[in-house]
């Protein structure tokens, strides 16, 4: 985007949701919907990060575990994860995350870059932060985290 | 560039379409020169894409095209005639109108080049016409001129070219008769397929020249075009909705509401139908795939000093779009080959006494649920000995081993990566795709390729093919509680082993477990080992093996449970799973979980069952074999009383069950098992030829029974043991007993009866009889 377009307040939408505690966001036109947990078909052999397969009105979806994609470490508190779908060049693709969030509006100039303090696998998939009041707003890069790893 | 014009669009596809049918047009004319009928419809072709060209400024093309229909209006009009030189350069227009096309469709604009020379040469042959026409009555290639053909021909051309002088000239702002699209090709080959096989059908185009002229008539009005993208989106659609089928109908199995459980049914007709309709629109002949077969031929016998015919039988065969595009590479290699490294050069044929020209038949026919591909040629065959030599020298396979090898495994060689076996490399084979691409794009499509070597006689490839790939029919198993199905393609027969029968027929050879099947020994793989899955089974329960066959190859699957069989969607699995090769795909169960298909060659691969040796035991009765004689049949083997061997066609039993005796019961004078939500009568074959029946002896656990449909029924026909599975020619002597053996034959080299099972069944329960008739 050329920053002089961004002179008005350019607000972008973000659905939210929480992960091991943090704040991460998905700009919403990628978000195709979310659904409480699902019956989930594991795949053996398949690559830990993904979690099984769903059915999502008779299509297959992948469900990724985001916890895992991020290196977070397994929830522990045995609470059915969410799906965010998201839509990505093959179709759609859930996201298993820990709780839902509301969706945000954030001024666009007011995303910036990761902090030092975060490393690993998290920043190379974290777009931007937002400052909120309760504490930062982790931007995922959709389409680096559905790149496939292995 | 941006978004194409539609006309050009429009213009493209109909154009690719035309220019397809020349390539075979052209080569027909070639064998048959008088057919003036056909000159007229070449010529309207090449007229028809000039006048196109000049409405959309394509002035590069139209100045080609004109050239081509300069000679081919002399042509038409009898001036000049037909014969290599010409066809040739009229193949090369054909090619040069469609790489113009191909950059148009590209680059929104023709190209630079010019075709300067081959303009030249269309137009010096012209020049020879006057002088020469003459004198080259009839192409010197053309084999034996069409008899049944042609007095047809003779009034067609009469009436044709009482036509084309109105015809062309309409053209332009018609570009195509409808009546010339694809639909109609299999009907512009009938000759060639005519003079191979006495087609009984008469040609429509042939009995109706008039018609089939006169532009746009008929066809046009009745059919429409539809983009391929929308077939695929319908297609899915109808997957989804069948799936939605199955869920409704496992609902309706536990409602007690009639009127929800009618409506249920109903939908179900209504999907089954809807179904097979679809997958009909999708369905395309053969011959799509073919016509560009006799051009390939063409080139290459030309270019090697060859002589080849080439013969088609069954063209109309359909098979859906997408598996025809994924064997149009193969078959073209396929062909390639035969030419090249099969038929035999003129000489050498005559030295050998058989006809210089060498014939290529390529034969479709259903079988089974499949469609069979032939490819034969009456060329050298295989020299086993030089494959076998050359695969040594090659290191793919030890002296020792190579001794050891059967005919068969030493065919299979030819499929092997890195083996080639012309005596001379060329330009057309040996361009990197091998033989071994051709089996595994073939194997990808779930199909298989056999192949039957008659050496300096001539050889036959055999490829198996299922008709559709997006709904198939699977075998349901679990292991470690999850499901997972397993194409029915690839299955042979179930087993179910228990307690004293599974101690004796497992082995282990080195540690590892094979069983013993009449026989034979086959690996046996455990599902949970594979997929790393708990393995929730004791070592003392029954054990369900699924045989299964993997490139030729038998292995035992070890699974939980045997579920069902169902027919599946197959659904792609996403990019994270892709590498993962024992998974072919997901699909969507009856109670709307997702389960996994199973990739039989790619578990065969981790297994490591494929091993590279030969198979430890291969009878001779074996139905992996390829015979070229098409009466073959596949016959259940299986013993009656204590001395009688009998068989009975495959297709006649609906499945082989072991049942065990206690939980048979009593109805009326009969025993009967709880079989699938029905009452199964158990049948005892061996007391209608005066024998024992296994059912009465009493220390016995189990019975194996041959399940048959009769009427609107099922039967259970008890047998004392179930043999074996064979393919074989049928040859019956003796002569029919009361109607219930059928006649005698040889299967592995012992006497056999074949059974009736339906009058059997009648004979060995009146109700049956009266099912029939009613």
């Amino acid at each position: 985007m050329s920053a002089t377009q961004a002179t008005a307040a350019k607000v972008e939408q973000f659905c939210t949701f929480y992960l091991d505690k943090s704040l991460f966001g998905v700009e919403v036109g990628r978000v195709q919907e979310v659904i409480r947990s699902q019956e989930m078909t594991a795949v053996p052999l398949a690559p830990s990060v993904v979690r099984g397969l769903i059915n999502l009105r008779g299509q297959i979806v992948t469900a990724l575990d985001l916890r895992r994609r991020l290196g977070r470490p397994d929830a522990t508190d045995g609470r059915a994860p969410m799906n965010v779908v998201v839509r990505c060049d093959e179709g759609a693709v859930s996201l298993l995350v820990d709780e839902i969030g509301d969706v945000l509006e954030v001024d666009a100039a007011s995303l910036e870059a990761p902090p030092d303090t975060l490393v690993g696998r998290s920043r190379e998939l974290i777009r931007g932060v937002v400052q909120r009041e309760k504490g930062l707003l982790l931007v995922l890069d959709i389409t680096k985290t559905l790149e496939t790893t292995e | 560039m941006g978004e194409m014009d539609d006309v050009v669009k429009e213009f493209l596809v109909e154009s690719y379409e035309n220019l397809d049918r020349l390539d075979s047009e052209l080569l027909e004319l070639e064998s048959h020169p008088q057919t003036r009928e056909m000159l007229s419809s070449i010529f309207r072709t090449i007229h028809s894409i000039k006048g196109a060209c000049g409405f959309l400024g394509f002035s590069r093309l139209e100045s080609l095209t004109h050239a081509g229909e300069n000679l081919l209006s002399l042509l038409r009009d009898g001036k000049l005639g037909v014969d290599g030189q010409i066809t040739t350069a009229l193949l090369e227009l054909v090619d040069a109108v469609r790489q113009m096309l191909t950059t148009i469709e590209t680059n929104g604009a023709e190209g630079d080049e010019e075709f300067e020379a081959l303009k030249a040469q269309l137009k010096s042959l012209q020049g020879g016409a006057s002088g020469a026409a003459g004198a080259k009555p009839a192409a010197p290639t053309a084999p034996t001129a069409p008899t049944a053909n042609a007095p047809a021909n003779a009034s067609a051309s009469e009436t044709t070219s009482a036509q084309t002088s109105a015809a062309p000239a309409a053209a332009p702002s018609e570009p195509v008769p409808q009546a010339a699209t694809p639909a109609a090709q299999p009907v512009a080959r009938e000759a060639t397929s005519a003079s191979a096989a006495p087609s009984a059908a008469p040609s429509p185009e042939r009995a109706k020249p008039a018609a089939a002229a006169a532009p746009g008539a008929g066809v046009a009005e009745n059919s429409i075009r539809v983009d391929v993208g929308q077939l695929d989106k319908l297609m899915n659609l109808v997957g989804e909705l069948v799936l939605a089928r199955n869920q409704v109908l496992q609902l309706a199995s536990h409602s007690s509401d009639n009127a929800f459980v009618a409506t249920t049914q109903r939908l179900n007709l209504i999907t089954t139908e809807l179904q097979e309709s679809v997958m009909k629109t999708r369905m395309q002949p053969i011959m799509t795939v073919w016509s560009k077969l006799p051009r390939v031929v063409r080139d290459v016998s030309t270019a090697l000093g060859k002589r080849i015919r080439v013969e088609m039988q069954g063209e109309e065969t359909e098979l859906d779009k997408t598996i025809l595009e994924a064997i149009k590479d193969p078959l073209t290699h396929i062909v390639r080959n035969s030419c090249d490294h099969g038929i035999e050069t003129p000489g050498v044929r005559t030295e050998r006494g058989k006809p210089a020209e060498g014939t290529l038949t390529l034969r479709a026919f259903h079988e089974g649920g499949q469609v069979i591909l032939e490819i034969e040629d009456d060329g050298g065959g295989i020299d086993i000995e030089r494959v076998k030599r050359k695969a040594v020298s090659n290191g793919l396979i030890t002296q020792e081993h190579a001794a050891r090898m059967s005919e068969r495994e030493a065919c299979g060689l030819i499929f092997a990566a890195g083996l080639s076996t012309a005596q001379q490399v060329t330009n057309i084979s040996g361009r990197g795709v091998g033989m071994d691409v051709v089996k595994s794009n073939i194997e990808k499509i779930g199909g298989q390729i056999d192949i039957a070597n008659r050496y300096l006689h001539g050889l036959t490839l055999r490829i198996k093919i299922p008709l559709t790939l997006a709904i198939i029919p699977a075998l349901v198993v679990t292991a470690g509680g999850e499901r997972f199905a397993i194409p029915q393609v690839s299955l042979l027969e179930l087993v179910r082993l228990e307690g004293e029968a599974r101690a004796r027929a497992i082995d282990s050879i080195e540690g590892a477990p094979v069983y013993r099947l009449r026989g034979r020994l086959l690996p046996l793989v455990r599902l949970e080992n594979e997929l790393g899955l708990p393995t929730k089974s004791k070592d003392d329960d029954a054990l369900n093996v699924v045989i299964l066959q993997a490139e030729g190859r038998r292995f035992g699957l070890v699974v939980e449970r045997i579920c069902d069989t169902e027919e599946i969607v197959v659904k792609p699995l996403a990019k994270w799973l892709k590498s993962i090769p024992v998974f072919a795909g997901a699909t969507i169960m009856g109670d709307g979980r997702v389960a996994l298909i199973l990739d039989v060659l790619g578990l065969a691969q981790r297994a490591h069952v494929l091993g590279d040796g030969p198979e430890r035991h291969s009878d001779s009765g074996d139905g992996a074999g390829v015979r070229a004689n098409s009466t073959s049949r596949r016959l259940l083997l299986f013993q009656v009383g204590e001395d009688l061997r009998m068989a009975a066609p495959l297709e006649d039993a609906a499945r082989l069950e072991e049942f065990r005796l206690q939980d048979l019961e009593v109805s009326g004078d009969q025993r009967v098992v709880q079989y699938r939500d029905e009452i199964l009568p158990l049948l005892p074959l061996a007391r209608a030829f005066g024998r024992a029946s296994s059912l009465d002896e009493p220390d016995r656990q189990s019975v194996q029974a041959v399940v048959a449909r009769v009427g609107g029924r099922r039967y259970a026909l008890v047998v004392e043991r179930i043999l074996d599975i064979v393919e074989q020619d049928l040859r019956l002597e003796g002569e029919p007993r009361q109607g219930l053996i059928q006649g005698t034959s040889v299967i592995q080299s012992k006497v056999t009866d074949l059974v009736n099972l339906a009058a059997v069944t009648c004979h060995l329960d009146p109700s049956a009889a009266r099912e029939v008739l009613a």
